[in-house]
């Protein structure tokens, strides 16, 4: 069949290459499957070769022949589970809280517009807290949600003329403005909220991604706007690079449990 | 160089791990290596001595490189091991005679039915603390040199020597056949059954019913001193503390008064409770322990309750049902139900242990209606792990006149939510989480560092710990007797299962 007019070819080609496979009940030889789409050797090597390095096709050691990869069956919709989330960001947030005096908390988008925390340690002051595990807060007042929602593909549709809620007098409530909060969060690797939700206290997050580079959470801390902020309210850059830190070693956990 | 660190040494018994703490007890560093796990025989584990010597001359100075340390800046090196596993050794070539035999092994299980038929498992408990089981060294010493008379002769010419595994390590890092120092402490020799657990001394009466020559014993020293400086991984630093993993967790969450108690969750879980100054005799089914000494002090000592099967039993609904892909998801899955449905599990894998120690029992599941599905099941076993903390707990309030106001957790199982909870509400009282879960490594620099002054004193490092999390309990209290009633039943059904005539079970 002729490619249709705006469609690219190699693709189809992989898509058929992966359908094969998929249909096949042993794995294939470069040859056999060049065969059977009737592509030229060289093109199916190429395509073959290509899939193999992104992981959606396997190759036996022995044999050399062909079957659908391991990261392909993850790409049918394994999300990560978000109490394997906790286990993995434990020790990393432990540090986090001893190293900057403050409470941490982990959280997921759970809808377009909501933030469920899914781990909790308290501010190490020993002081009463109530664990939050569970809590919903709402994505764009806090610092948790702008870092995920900065990294969300399509989040613009919902955000591009909507009125939000006002938590505090500091809430941003135009969704245009909080685009482009969004945008310099992407710039600069971090997100903070500043008596946005809570009208004492800031927020400052980072992105945690998954093997594959996707955003599927964020860690934060929390405090009274005097500890996180200058006088300026603007979050204390050493405290953002130790959150910034504790999110890409949360990553390099999370790919190592993967491997 | 400011000496900056300690470095703790864990040699536990999947891996060995070095971790560098900082001034104010935080974690700098962490370098780790599995070994293996040998099993020639059903029921036998080993491990290599030698490979784990290897994998601390590894760790360490990874560790070390980790914190960009340079090692002078390390004050003092404390060991915390997996407990009761034996190594024997030649004393002039520093070569072990055999691989070591694990705590896991159970095979003096006959020689402990030999023993206990004159005067019963207990007939040395009032001496050393502890009944005839398996995984004590005692019997596992005495397997080994019944099992070969050359070793026997060589052990009474002091030819060999016998050790647990921080005596294996301390011996080689300071010299190894070359004057290494061969030692161990209160609390890895308070797990041999050869210690009388009153006069911290080796026993002769107890050396004689296990048929060990006095001659391969180390020397016992306290769990704070400096026994000597390595010569080399760290060379030139203070080898300043040892303790058995379980007494480490608890002098890392220190647990430093009379009726403090801390509970670590791994395979298995351990809690032990500080007793005071006196040893506390059992009276139900659980063991009697050196809980640490420091210098010539007086040691707290400890009740301990042993649950064979917690974290493993997660790892069973994982890896032998495939209900799940990795032992986190547990919770996911308990989550996808409100409650067990009216099912138990109880994993009486091997028999029950503490309080029960009921070898014959095997495993069940009951109370299953048709509309049972795994997240039930996957609420059972998290209940399974709160409800056998709960029975420990009875116990020890019973043995201790002490009723337990608040339970501090450690270990890989404590970042399960929902488990944490259960424990709390099945208890009914608030759980606590520190903020170091490393515990055990904590505890092995607490007492080196304490031991050299790096810090000053015992009290000021209570002003470390943390609470990282609180778990308050919510549960009603006609529910949780409810509960715990249904629980006692399915634990008096798993009773009597084995009989002598089929010992392996049906189907082996």
């Amino acid at each position: 069949m002729p490619p249709m007019p705006g469609t690219v070819q190699s693709i189809e080609r992989a898509a058929a290459v992966l359908r094969l496979l998929a249909e096949s009940t042993r794995p294939l030889g470069g040859v056999e499957i060049a065969h059977a789409l009737s592509l030229p050797k060289g093109t199916a090597h190429g395509i073959i070769r290509t899939l193999h390095t992104v992981g959606f096709v396997d190759q036996d050691d022995r044999s050399g022949r062909y079957q659908l990869g391991s990261q392909l069956v993850r790409l049918g919709g394994h999300q990560l589970d978000r109490n394997e989330l906790r286990s993995c960001a434990m020790n990393w947030a432990d540090t986090l809280a001893s190293r900057t005096g403050e409470s941490v908390r982990i959280g997921v988008l759970d809808q377009p517009s909501q933030v469920t925390i899914v781990h909790h340690v308290f501010r190490p002051d020993d002081s009463v807290q109530v664990m939050e595990i569970g809590r919903v807060l709402p994505a764009h007042a806090c610092a948790l949600g702008k870092a995920i929602l900065a990294h969300t593909p399509g989040n613009g549709g919902w955000l591009k003329g909507s009125t939000l809620e006002g938590l505090t007098a500091r809430t941003v409530t135009d969704g245009r403005a909080l685009l482009g909060q969004l945008s310099t969060v992407r710039e600069r690797g971090w997100a903070s909220d500043v008596e946005e939700l809570d009208s004492r206290e800031a927020s400052i997050a980072a992105p945690i991604r998954d093997h594959g580079g996707v955003v599927v959470g964020a860690v934060a801390i929390t405090g009274s706007t005097k500890a996180l902020c200058d006088t300026g309210r603007n979050p204390r850059p050493r405290l953002a690079a130790r959150v910034v830190d504790t999110a890409r070693a949360i990553t390099g956990e999370l790919a190592t449990r993967r491997e | 160089m400011k000496r900056e660190f300690i470095a703790a040494i864990d040699q536990g018994t999947t891996s060995t791990r070095c971790i560098l703490f900082d001034h104010a007890g935080r974690l700098v560093s962490v370098a780790q290596r599995e070994h293996r796990q040998i099993f020639p025989r059903p029921g036998w584990v080993e491990h290599d001595p030698v490979e784990i010597w290897r994998n601390v001359e590894r760790v360490v100075p990874r560790a070390v490189a980790q914190a960009r340390a340079e090692p002078d800046q390390i004050a003092a090196l404390g060991i915390a091991n997996q407990r009761e596993t034996v190594v024997l050794w030649e004393r002039r070539s520093g070569r072990p005679v055999g691989n070591a035999i694990t705590w896991q092994d159970t095979r003096t299980a006959n020689l402990v039915d030999q023993l206990a038929a004159d005067g019963g498992v207990d007939r040395f408990r009032e001496r050393c603390g502890l009944p005839l089981m398996t995984y004590f060294s005692g019997p596992t010493l005495k397997w080994m040199l019944r099992q070969d008379p050359i070793l026997r002769e060589q052990a009474e010419r002091g030819e060999l020597l016998f050790g647990t595994m921080e005596t294996w390590l301390i011996w080689n890092l300071t010299g190894g056949p070359d004057g290494g120092l061969h030692l161990t402490d209160v609390t890895n020799a308070s797990r041999t059954m050869l210690m009388d657990l009153s006069t911290l001394q080796w026993d002769e009466e107890l050396l004689d019913a296990f048929g060990v020559p006095a001659a391969m014993l180390p020397h016992i020293r306290s769990n704070v001193e400096v026994y000597g400086a390595a010569t080399t991984v760290l060379p030139g630093t203070s080898i300043a503390a040892a303790l058995g993993d379980q007494q480490a967790a608890l002098f890392g969450q220190t647990c430093f008064s009379p009726g403090e108690a801390k509970c670590t969750y791994g395979t298995g879980a351990f809690l032990l409770l500080n007793t005071g100054p006196d040893p506390v005799r059992s009276s139900h089914g659980l063991l009697s322990t050196v809980g640490y000494q420091v210098g010539d002090g007086a040691p707290p000592y400890a009740l301990e309750g042993s649950i064979a099967v917690t974290g493993s039993l997660v790892q069973w609904l994982r890896d032998r049902l495939g209900l799940i892909d990795s032992a986190p998801e547990i919770e996911t899955l308990a989550r996808t139900v409100e409650d067990n449905g009216g099912c138990y599990i109880v994993p009486a894998f091997s028999g029950l242990f503490a309080p029960h120690w009921r070898s014959e029992a095997r495993g069940l599941i009951i109370g299953l209606p048709s509309y049972i599905t795994k997240g039930h099941l996957a609420r059972a076993i998290l209940e399974a792990t709160a409800w056998q903390t709960r029975e420990v707990v009875d116990a020890m309030n019973a043995d201790s006149g002490l009723a337990l106001t608040g339970l501090k957790v450690d270990g890989g199982m404590t970042s399960d939510h929902l488990l944490m909870q259960t424990i709390a509400d099945v208890l009914d009282v608030p759980v606590e989480r520190p903020l170091v879960s490393e515990t055990v490594s904590l505890g092995a620099a607490y007492a080196a560092g304490l031991a050299v002054g790096f810090w000053p004193e015992l009290k000021g490092l209570r002003h470390h710990w943390h609470r990282a999390a609180r778990w308050l309990p919510e549960m009603s209290a006609p529910r949780r007797a409810k509960e715990y009633d249904n629980w006692q039943r399915a634990v008096a059904r798993t009773y009597d299962w084995i009989r002598n005539e089929d010992e392996d079970g049906p189907g082996a």
